[in-house]
């Protein structure tokens, strides 16, 4: 592969997870000049929802965002040389690039692109072959073996790094497509590529990952959902999306396009950088270990952070596995009391309901009930409300059993003519029944997952 | 003197499976040193006492003037499995800035520290 000599590159952040702002990808790419586009559309779940469609047509499984998304930075990518990167393929990265070669030939650029596709995440059509070679794929977290909820798997994808990312820009793909990749790789590979690191330089590399988890989520660190100063962040319906300008040294400034509203500041970046953290020393990656203890922030001008100091060291020799698995079914409903007495309305009408439940003897692993105005977000930490003006009454049930949970839903609305007085807010009607799917966090040995990169022209 | 968390630092919050963690940063540097000595793992246990099932970690990032503390067993199982509003672990955030802290008024004065005079309704004392 090739390392062209640049002494910046701007790896622009247009998408933090399925379902953000639509407009921000065209805004990155048209705002000013960068390099590279990395739109991260996977959450912990979205790979069994994307597994679920899958199973219905063979052609879906990957955000179909994502088109929509490539058709409106299409001239930026096809004629003036910024490449995309995105994990939008989910469980089926090839559905994904034909779906945006159909998209480039319908805007009659075709030949101007490039799909690089990188699969082997994939471990579900694997499980019972790796299992049965001991790996055992045991919960992270709990300890229980796989074997509990085996029968129940939806999906299952091992989080792969860079490597396959880098190999793709290196055969000269313009838009890479990736499976269930870490969000920080995405980030991380261009640079990597665009410098030539090493696969065994830490520090740059853990700069690099560093670099995405500040960019991974789009706004939230230029703006979006900062508590510091919020009442003064300005502009915030036109909030500029967040920018990376690396150098090859491994120090990087977070920016955003001019013109733009929200605020990049130290303490905008660092509010990310301790969203989702773990142990701080140790970020673990398939590339690298990054230490947050060792990042260092400094103003660079206005909407300009500077970050740099920052350490890496060796990764481990497991992948992790996200596994989703059919973890029975829940609802959730709402009433809304109104003063006077609200709280105690809405406790009456809480208290009236889980005797109904039981009366009907119908059985669920958990029910929660919470007050929103009252104690939902903080509960007793709220301390003493004082007859609020409205109480919403929350409750949600959980179970194996469907019938269960949808008799429930049926239970909801009765109250309002049966219940405690001065109810409202039923507008919407039953509650939806919706089949829990669950997070099954595993290691597996690096060596049994093989990636594989594939570039269409 | 009885300092509000809130007045003194900001905060920001999300999930790993069924963990909360809230990452607290000092609105000055130099009042880290102050974050760091009195927001301690015990008070913090203290402050959400019947709000999650589980113990907390507290890690030191000198650098970024913050601190991240782990609560777990705080999303009623997390995920897809928790039935909260709050169920990513959002605005524990927060939560935690409704602490007050007890700091001795020499050490609160040295650092230039707001403090409290009126208890404010949304908070509960450190004595509770």
């Amino acid at each position: 592969m090739t390392a062209p000599s640049k002494t910046t590159v701007r790896v622009a952040s247009g998408q933090g997870f399925w379902g953000d702002w639509l407009e921000a990808p065209r805004r990155q790419v048209e705002g000013g000049d960068v390099d590279y586009l990395m739109l991260d559309y996977l959450a912990e779940v979205t790979m069994s929802i994307l597994q679920k469609q899958k199973e219905r047509d063979p052609n879906m499984g990957y955000a179909c965002d994502f088109v929509g998304a490539i058709e409106s930075v299409l001239p930026a990518v096809a004629k003036r040389g910024v490449r995309v990167i995105a994990n939008a393929g989910g469980v089926n990265p090839p559905a994904c690039a034909t779906a945006i070669r159909a998209v480039a030939q319908k805007h009659g650029v075709s030949r101007d692109i490039r799909i690089g596709v990188v699969t082997g995440d994939d471990l579900l059509p694997r499980l019972d072959e790796l299992i049965a070679t001991g790996h055992p794929l045991d919960n992270m977290e709990t300890g229980e073996a796989l074997s509990t909820v085996r029968d129940r798997v939806l999906s299952a994808n091992a989080y792969i790094g860079s490597t396959p990312i880098v190999e793709a820009l290196g055969k000269g793909a313009n838009i890479v497509i990736t499976g269930r990749s870490t969000d920080t790789a995405l980030t991380m590979a261009p640079l990597r590529y665009e410098f030539g690191w090493a696969a065994d330089d830490w520090d740059r590399l853990a700069a690099g990952i560093i670099a995405g988890h500040i960019i991974e989520c789009g706004a939230q660190c230029s703006g979006g959902n900062c508590l510091y100063d919020w009442q003064n962040i300005p502009d915030l319906a036109n909030v500029g999306y967040p920018i990376v300008e690396g150098s090859a040294d491994g120090t990087f400034v977070i920016y955003k396009h001019p013109n733009t509203g929200g605020r990049i500041s130290v303490p905008s970046v660092s509010e990310q950088l301790v969203y989702e953290m773990g142990d701080p020393h140790s970020y673990i990656t398939p590339d690298v270990i990054a230490d947050f203890t060792s990042i260092h922030l400094e103003p660079a001008g206005e909407n300009r952070v500077r970050v740099f100091g920052i350490k890496g060291r060796p990764p481990t020799d497991s992948l992790k596995v996200s596994i989703a698995y059919r973890a029975g079914f829940k609802a959730v409903g709402t009433l809304v009391y109104s003063w006077p007495d609200a709280l105690p309305k809405a406790e009456l009408a809480d208290r009236v309901l889980r005797e109904r439940l039981d009366r009907l003897g119908l059985e669920f692993e958990h029910i929660l009930t919470e007050f929103v105005g009252v104690s939902a977000t903080h509960g007793p930490l709220a301390g003493e409300t004082h007859d609020p003006p409205e109480v919403q009454l929350r409750i949600g049930v959980r179970g194996p059993d469907k019938s269960a949970v949808e008799r429930f839903t049926r239970e909801l609305a009765p109250l309002v003519l049966n219940g405690p007085p001065s109810v409202t807010g039923f507008a919407g009607g039953r509650p939806k029944v919706e089949e829990i799917v669950a997070y099954w966090p595993a290691l597996i040995d690096k060596r049994v997952v093989q990636t594989n990169v594939e570039v269409l022209t | 003197m009885n300092v509000r968390l809130l007045d003194i630092a900001h905060a920001r919050s999300g999930d790993k499976g069924d963990t909360a963690n809230v990452g607290v940063i000092a609105l000055e540097p130099e009042w880290y040193p102050v974050l760091d000595r009195y927001l301690t793992l015990d008070r913090v246990t203290r402050h959400f006492r019947g709000v999650i099932t589980g113990p907390i970690e507290r890690y030191e990032l000198p650098n970024l003037h913050a601190l991240n503390f782990l609560l777990h067993g705080a999303l009623d199982g997390g995920g897809t499995l928790s039935l909260k509003t709050d169920a990513q672990g959002k605005v524990f955030s927060t939560a935690m800035l409704r602490m007050v802290l007890e700091v001795p008024d020499d050490e609160a004065k040295a650092a230039g520290l707001p403090g409290v005079k009126v208890w404010p309704a949304y908070t509960r004392s450190p004595k509770e």
